[in-house]
């Protein structure tokens, strides 16, 4: 196990390098200037000029990457050229509330999720499946950002049960309450149909598999209940879902930047819009590392968490 | 049975939860305004995200040495005093100011204002060796003042402002330059970790930011990176007109237009900046207030005057003004646009009564179009750079879309060449020489004109072409050169409108733009909100709002 977690660090260390580097590529590639949200386009050549020297833009690409990857080892970011704030601290604080309203999406969605995999699985081609599926399909299908419209019209404004936007009521940080948990309710449910559509269908694929073999039929004969037979289909279905619920974290981890900009949640989604609208380049490129880092980290979490769920996985 | 007993359980206890919270009655009176940044304009001193900072967290937490006039909803925004109770320039150097200061003037933290303040303000953007110089700073402050150079302490109450060439322009600029507390500063700078100046001060300005003192009618109460700015009235304010009415300003960024829609439609906040145009209907049927007024926002078509344009032919660029349906424009808008009749409206102290009166009259551009040897049989081809969106872009894609074909009728072959709205920004500096162009030989950006040097003098001027500034359509020639001149050397205020309004008669009549419309500020405003005056400015003054 310890050689296996090893080799799967080994592995890690390599991507890792490679999406700084690209993540570097992409930001200095896109068109635009990095000075665009400090330096009006009315201002002179000459004051363009100075402020490209002032923020270090007019070094070499290799000297930049050099000097932004070295700083990033040692936790610094660097500054956001936008807000002048450090941009480890914008970033976590991001991550923070992304994940907050990622875990819960996942959640909501492996829930659902699963519920509508297996029971889709049971009763293949009954009306519970088709609805099941119908779901399913309609989670991947629907535009998020449109239902988040429609949930905010309709829990918002028509009925006044939920907020519409916001991270909470006053800003004073998170809390485990209703005054704060109301304003995660709806971005939480529009960004947990997509995992509940893939899962769903996941997990009604494997379990229609599980419940074809062989060994399920040894089970029947052998006289075990249904909630004895269900308890090996689960066994036997969860690593899979627990991959595709990790990847989905992963995903949503990185934060949707149309669904946190249209509840203007706090979040590394909003973050990245507003990151790119003012082509903040020391925030863009310290965000998507974080995220990348963040999705590195929880891929290797997730094959760790497999390989002890079935060892058979660590010894291939 | 057990299932459907637990599922009604948990619906009734969670619409029971639903139902059972209310948001708690705030005591106090409360504005809660959603801006449409994405994050709390800079509260140092100097905003950024554009002119929204500036009526956001410039205007209301800041004094300039003079203000624009924002108490009036019927007439143009003109410049009045602030900290300055009056200025003139020296009869023998054209280049020195001298600015009479407000006495008793107090910042936030206690902290006089004064001549010395006046000085570091300057310094922390145009000395680089100064201990508090801040090049985060600079771009947003030395832009829109070009031409300052320095300041001198004359007495406590008098300063000296020095400029690069003389320049009548400065007093007009200086409404940008947002005065903050020095005794503050140094108070952060003192607090702040760390050996070395420039890190020291980083951190105090970052720390100052943060908690800042200005001497503006509020104070900030509480700062909240990308989420919230409160801001409580300053009891002390110099001005008892402008001594804010409201008890707590809560702004909230929000970019999404949807979004702040949903939030005045459910009541979360009481004022929201551009509503989504389509709810306007909907906005107004909840009882809220739209307020709009004329706004020195000019949204054209900038052509292009290098070698090979189809605009070279002044015929060609007036007829395509006359051939914009504004009116159906207009109502494509909802009415959220103004017609415009050039860059400032007729009335302007700039406005000059120009020659050639821009409208919709198809037949004289057709006439005008078939004496350059076009029609719609044989139509002139034209290409536009435009942005899908964009920060005072109003709706780029349906309005070009309808610019388009309403030059049609007149022999317009209108293609576009649709671009991010940051690199449409970018190119805007290039030039229509450069590659960036890309064969497009008119470009669509948006601009502010409420001074001369923004609204006239950098699309006309030799001096402007790029990449020096935004002449993108190399329009200029010798006339408008002197016209310029004689602007900028006009020290008394009538003859400096008088020659501005001269300029501004030729550009109409020269036609380097195609006017398509100004727009107009939109805001929604719940009805317990009172005491709006919106200017015809970009700016708007809080401080007489009040809240039932």
């Amino acid at each position: 196990m310890l050689a296996y977690l090893l080799r799967r660090i080994g592995y890690a260390l390599p991507i890792m390098a490679g999406v700084a580097l690209v993540c570097f590529a992409l930001v200095h590639l896109a068109p635009g200037d990095p000075l665009v949200s400090i330096l009006p386009p009315d201002a002179s050549a000459e004051l363009a000029n100075q402020m490209r020297t002032l923020y270090g833009f007019d070094r070499s690409y290799p000297e930049q990457f050099v000097s932004w990857v070295w700083r990033a080892l040692h936790g610094d970011l660097g500054t956001s050229i936008a807000s002048g704030r450090p941009v480890t601290t914008e970033v976590l604080t991001a991550v923070g509330n992304t994940l907050r309203l990622a875990v819960l999406a996942t959640l909501i969605g492996f829930m659902l999720g699963s519920l509508f995999g297996f029971v889709g699985g049971y009763f293949q081609r009954a009306w519970p499946d088709r609805l099941a599926s119908l779901l399913a399909v309609l989670g991947v299908s629907v535009p998020h950002y449109w239902l988040g419209m429609v949930m905010v019209i309709v829990f918002s404004a028509l009925l006044g049960w939920l907020p519409a936007t916001g991270g909470g009521p006053d800003g004073s940080g998170w809390a485990w309450d209703w005054n704060h948990l109301q304003y995660m309710l709806l971005p939480a449910l529009t960004m947990s149909v997509i995992p509940m559509g893939i899962i769903a269908r996941t997990v009604r694929a494997l379990v229609a598999e599980i419940l074809a073999q062989e060994y399920i039929i040894g089970l029947h004969a052998k006289g075990l209940t249904h909630s004895g037979i269900f308890a090996h289909v689960v066994k036997n279905a969860a690593p899979t879902a627990l991959a595709v619920m990790g990847l989905q974290l992963g995903y949503l981890l990185g934060g949707s930047i149309l669904i946190e900009t249209v509840f203007a949640w706090p979040g590394t989604g909003f973050l990245l819009n507003s990151a790119i609208f003012q082509r903040d380049l020391p925030l863009l490129q310290g965000t998507i590392l974080v995220l990348a880092m963040f999705f590195v980290v929880l891929n290797l979490l997730v094959d760790v968490l497999q390989t002890l769920l079935d060892p058979r996985i660590a010894r291939a | 049975m057990t299932k459907t007993f637990a599922l009604s359980s948990f619906t009734a206890v969670g619409l029971a939860a639903l139902l059972a919270i209310q948001p708690a009655l705030a005591q106090e009176k409360v504005l809660r305004i959603a801006m449409t940044a994405a994050d709390i304009p800079r509260t140092l001193g100097q905003p950024d995200q554009g002119f929204e900072g500036n009526r956001f967290t410039g205007i209301p937490l800041y004094d300039a040495l003079t203000h624009w006039d924002l108490s009036k909803s019927d007439a143009p925004s003109v410049l009045i005093p602030g900290l300055a109770t009056s200025w003139a320039v020296d009869a023998k150097d054209k280049t020195k100011w001298t600015f009479k200061l407000r006495p008793g003037v107090k910042f936030h933290d206690g902290s006089d204002f004064n001549a010395d303040a006046v000085v570091w303000n300057v310094r922390k953007v145009l000395d680089k060796d100064a201990v508090h110089f801040d090049a985060s700073q600079v771009g947003v402050t030395a832009s829109r003042m070009p031409t300052l150079r320095s300041a001198r302490k004359v007495d406590d109450l008098t300063v000296e402002l020095t400029t690069s060439e003389p320049d009548a322009f400065l007093p007009l600029n200086l409404t940008n330059l947002f005065m903050a507390s020095p005794a503050h500063w140094q108070r952060k700078f003192d607090a702040a970790a760390g050996a070395a100046p420039a890190d020291k001060a980083k951190a105090a300005w970052t720390a100052f930011a943060a908690d800042a003192s200005g001497s503006g009618p509020f104070k900030m109460a509480r700062f909240v990176a990308r989420e919230r700015l409160e801001l409580v009235p300053n009891k002390a304010y110099w001005d008892p007109k402008r001594t804010p009415k409201v008890d707590r300003v809560v702004l909230l960024p929000m970019p999404e237009a949807n979004a702040r829609t949903a939030a005045i439609m459910s009541g979360q906040v009481d004022w929201i900046e551009a509503p989504s145009p389509d709810a306007m209907g909907a906005i107004q049927g909840r009882g809220h207030k739209v307020y709009f007024n004329q706004q020195p926002h000019v949204w054209p078509w900038q052509l292009s005057f290098a070698e090979g344009s189809p605009w070279l032919d002044k015929r060609v660029r007036q007829a395509a003004n006359l051939c914009v349906d504004r009116t159906g424009l207009l109502k494509l808008l909802g009415g959220m646009m103004g017609i415009p009749k050039g860059t400032v409206p007729p009335g302007h102290p700039w406005w000059g009564n120009p020659k050639f009166d821009i409208k919709y009259d198809p037949e004289a551009g057709k006439k005008l179009m078939a004496e350059a040897g076009h029609s719609t049989a044989k139509p002139l081809k034209v290409k536009v750079q435009i942005s899908a969106s964009g920060s005072g872009q109003m709706q780029p894609l349906p309005m070009n879309e309808f610019v388009q074909q309403s030059l049609k009728q007149c022999g317009f072959d209108v293609q576009f060449d649709v671009i991010e709205w940051n690199t449409l920004f970018t190119n805007w500096r290039k030039g229509a020489k450069d590659p960036s162009a890309n064969g497009a030989n008119a470009i669509n950006v948006s601009y502010a004109a409420m001074d001369p040097f923004f609204g006239l003098v950098r699309f006309t001027s030799t001096k402007t072409f790029p990449p020096t500034s935004n002449n993108w359509g190399y329009f200029g020639n010798a006339e408008f050169d002197k016209l310029i001149a004689d602007a900028r050397t006009s020290f008394d205020d009538k003859q400096r409108d008088a020659a501005l309004a001269k300029l501004h008669a030729r550009i109409v009549e020269e036609a380097p733009f195609v006017w398509i419309a100004h727009d107009v500020g939109p805001r929604a405003i719940a009805a317990k909100v009172k005491g709006v005056v919106q200017p015809r400015s970009w700016f708007i003054d809080l401080a007489p709002v009040t809240v039932d």
